[in-house]
């Protein structure tokens, strides 16, 4: 047994004594330890990449090497390494991004706690990567779900309290549905491990016994994995928790705690009861219907809204239904699609919310879009960080969202009946993305106060006004509604060191995912094949 | 009918906790209850996992009189997982309550609708 098959368990563990550490630490040092494990895994997972993909073949590692009816698993391949290189990857520069932020949004004396619920969150994600086992996939979602409730909460005003408690209570929904279909399926098939259960429920299917519970079982599941990743009809938490939250938070929410649980779900859906079942089913035709009302209907809402952080929680919800889409389509390739947009949102939506704190520190702490025009110009770095999240999110080629939108356009050709429909609402959706994301970007690239700088504009009195003295009424307008107001000569923000870091890198991050996709996508396949 | 009623007494009972629990936390609006409703959903559930774990005549997994054989004792997985799930369930409680605590400091009410409103209120200040 090669050293490296340890590195999922070392990284796990890691994460959770940081947390344990971290309790009773001070903040600084809590940041610190939290900065140096997410380094460590992310090496870890590096390397666990490097030798799985030399390999290509999936491993199962024992814990504790109790064999199968009595031990716990982890099993990973090369997807699951792809998936923790890249999560580690998000979580790093999320808490680059945000960390000045932190500081000024927690309480003193809580900075440690709000490294101790990073610390646990990403021990949770990486568990719910790694698990071969349904139960602790059980435990690690609930796990993830009170520790990003804490994150929520933790910057202590009405808005992250209102936000959290209707999280709370939609999570914990989920989480009862998701105990009930796993009690239903241990009564039936006896295991909880994955590749048993799967055997178990092979024998049920060809028996034909049972027939009911196990369609249940699977539906439940998968209800209650929508319901915690926001799927459409049930994304009511999602713009309020995502909008209101601190920087950090916002972006490991909207990137990964909700990616984690769709992980899992596919891993349900491949591993446990098999592609094909879910298909027969129709569950995937529900999935594929849900995914395409969100893609539209998210975009609907993103353009209603006036706030922009609230815009761009708006946009999670048509992305999220982007992913469900590519599984509802049920081939292999729109699999690895979905899997690659998790990726691609991953890194865009993290990059959007890290890109808009600068944005709205150069617009005094307002995210409205009136407030916000000329702010490109006030933060340059954040401006164009923004520019080209949003171009990603359009689907520009070069950039991550470009691919994703072609993988699923690939994928879709050819499946019978869902051909059609998923072309259609994917073009829809693009040109939907397109009016919010490029109304902003317009918007902060501005000036302020000359929306129609047109000749020969009038005052009351029919004198003509000069360009000046226009936008001199209009700034004088926008003053009395309460839109925050730029100095005039245009005074620079100047970011945080760490977080000029981390939009340079999280905007590389998109190219390379747009330029080098190949390679991924390849790995993503092969990962996808000794998946089950 | 009444056959299968008796036979499955526990399991229909269960079903029809957790569809009151998650009702509850559906659709009440005070949020204790919702908090109540929560734990009666998880109970039920609990209900439900050791009642497959029961097997009649059988003896706690604990080893008794030297009797070695497996099938004089039931399997200890389901109980396992009961008393996991409770450990959970109880975090996720004293969670939602002191979120409650805060919330009702805030703005003195437990009505979720209420307190939305109030909220709304204070954001357009």
């Amino acid at each position: 047994m090669a050293f490296v098959y340890n590195f999922p368990l070392f990284s796990i563990i890691l994460s959770m004594f940081s947390a344990i550490i971290s309790s009773v630490l001070s903040g600084k040092w809590a940041k610190r330890v939290s900065l140096i494990m997410v380094c460590l895994v992310l090496l870890m997972s590096s390397g666990l990449l490097v030798y799985t993909h030399s390999t290509g073949e999936a491993v199962t590692y024992m814990m504790g090497h109790f064999p199968a009816p009595w031990g716990n698993e982890i099993r990973f391949g090369v997807l699951e390494a792809v998936m923790a290189v890249f999560f580690s990857i998000v979580m790093l520069l999320s808490l680059l991004g945000g960390m000045s932020h932190v500081f000024a949004d927690v309480e003193d004396t809580k900075t440690n706690l709000f490294f101790v619920l990073i610390d646990m969150t990403m021990s949770s994600l990486l568990a719910m990567i790694y698990t071969n086992d349904l139960f602790t996939g059980y435990v690690f979602v609930e796990i993830n779900t009170i520790a990003a409730a804490g994150l929520i909460m933790i910057r202590q005003h009405g808005h992250s309290l209102v936000a959290s408690i209707r999280y709370l209570v939609m999570s914990s929904i989920g989480s009862g549905l998701f105990l009930i279909a796993l009690s239903i399926l241990y009564g039936i098939t006896g295991e909880l491990l994955m590749v048993p259960a799967r055997d178990g429920v092979q024998v049920l299917r060809e028996s034909g016994n049972y027939s009911l519970p196990l369609l249940l079982s699977l539906g439940l599941m998968s209800v209650a994995m929508a319901i915690k990743s926001g799927l459409y009809p049930f994304h009511t938490w999602i713009p309020d928790t995502y909008g209101y939250s601190t920087t950090t938070a916002s972006a490991v929410l909207s990137s990964l705690v909700s990616k984690a649980y769709i992980i899992l779900l596919i891993k349900i859906y491949v591993r446990v009861f098999g592609y094909a079942y879910a298909d027969a089913g129709h569950i995937l035709n529900v999935l594929f219907v849900l995914g395409l009302v969100a893609m539209v209907m998210g975009s609907v809402e993103a353009i209603r809204q006036r706030d922009v952080n609230r815009m761009i929680a708006y946009s999670s919800v048509a992305q999220i239904g982007y992913i469900y889409m590519g599984l509802g389509l049920g081939t292999e390739a729109a699999l690895m699609a979905s899997l690659f947009h998790i990726m691609t949102h991953a890194a865009t939506k993290s990059m959007l919310f890290v890109s808009m704190t600068g944005l709205r520190e150069a617009s005094g702490g307002k995210t409205d879009r009136r407030s916000l025009s000329g702010a490109g110009y006030r933060n340059p770095l954040a401006g164009i960080t923004f520019l080209v999240g949003s171009l990603s999110m359009v689907g520009f080629p070069m950039l991550s969202g470009f691919i994703s939108k072609l993988l699923f356009a690939r994928a879709a050709i050819g499946v019978s009946g869902k051909m059609l429909p998923a072309l259609l609402v994917l073009a829809l959706s693009t040109i939907l993305n397109a009016i919010y994301f490029l109304r902003v970007v317009i918007t902060i690239y501005s000036p302020q106060g000359s929306d129609a700088p047109l000749d020969n504009v009038m005052d009351d009195e029919g004198h003509v006004l000069t360009p000046e003295a226009y936008q001199e009424a209009e700034r004088a307008k926008l003053q009395t509604e309460g839109v925050f107001l730029a100095p005039k000569a245009g005074a620079l923000v100047k970011n945080g060191p760490l977080m000029s870091v981390a939009m340079v890198l999280m905007m590389l991050l998109n190219f390379f995912l747009g330029l080098c996709s190949g390679p991924i996508t390849e790995a993503l396949l092969a990962g996808l094949r000794i998946f089950g | 009918m009444l056959a299968f009623l008796t036979a499955h007494l526990e399991h229909i009972t269960a079903v029809i906790l957790f569809c009151i629990g998650l009702g509850t936390l559906l659709l009440h609006r005070n949020l204790i209850k919702k908090i109540i409703g929560l734990n009666v959903m998880d109970t039920a559930i609990y209900l439900f996992l050791t009642s497959l774990g029961y097997i009649e005549g059988r003896m706690v997994p604990i080893l008794q009189d030297g009797i070695t054989s497996a099938a004089a004792y039931t399997n200890p997985i389901p109980d396992g997982l009961v008393l996991t799930g409770i450990v959970v369930s109880v975090s996720s409680t004293a969670l939602m309550l002191a979120l409650t605590v805060k919330l009702y400091a805030r703005y003195h009410t437990l009505d979720m609708d209420e307190i939305i409103l109030r909220w709304r209120k204070a954001g357009e200040r």
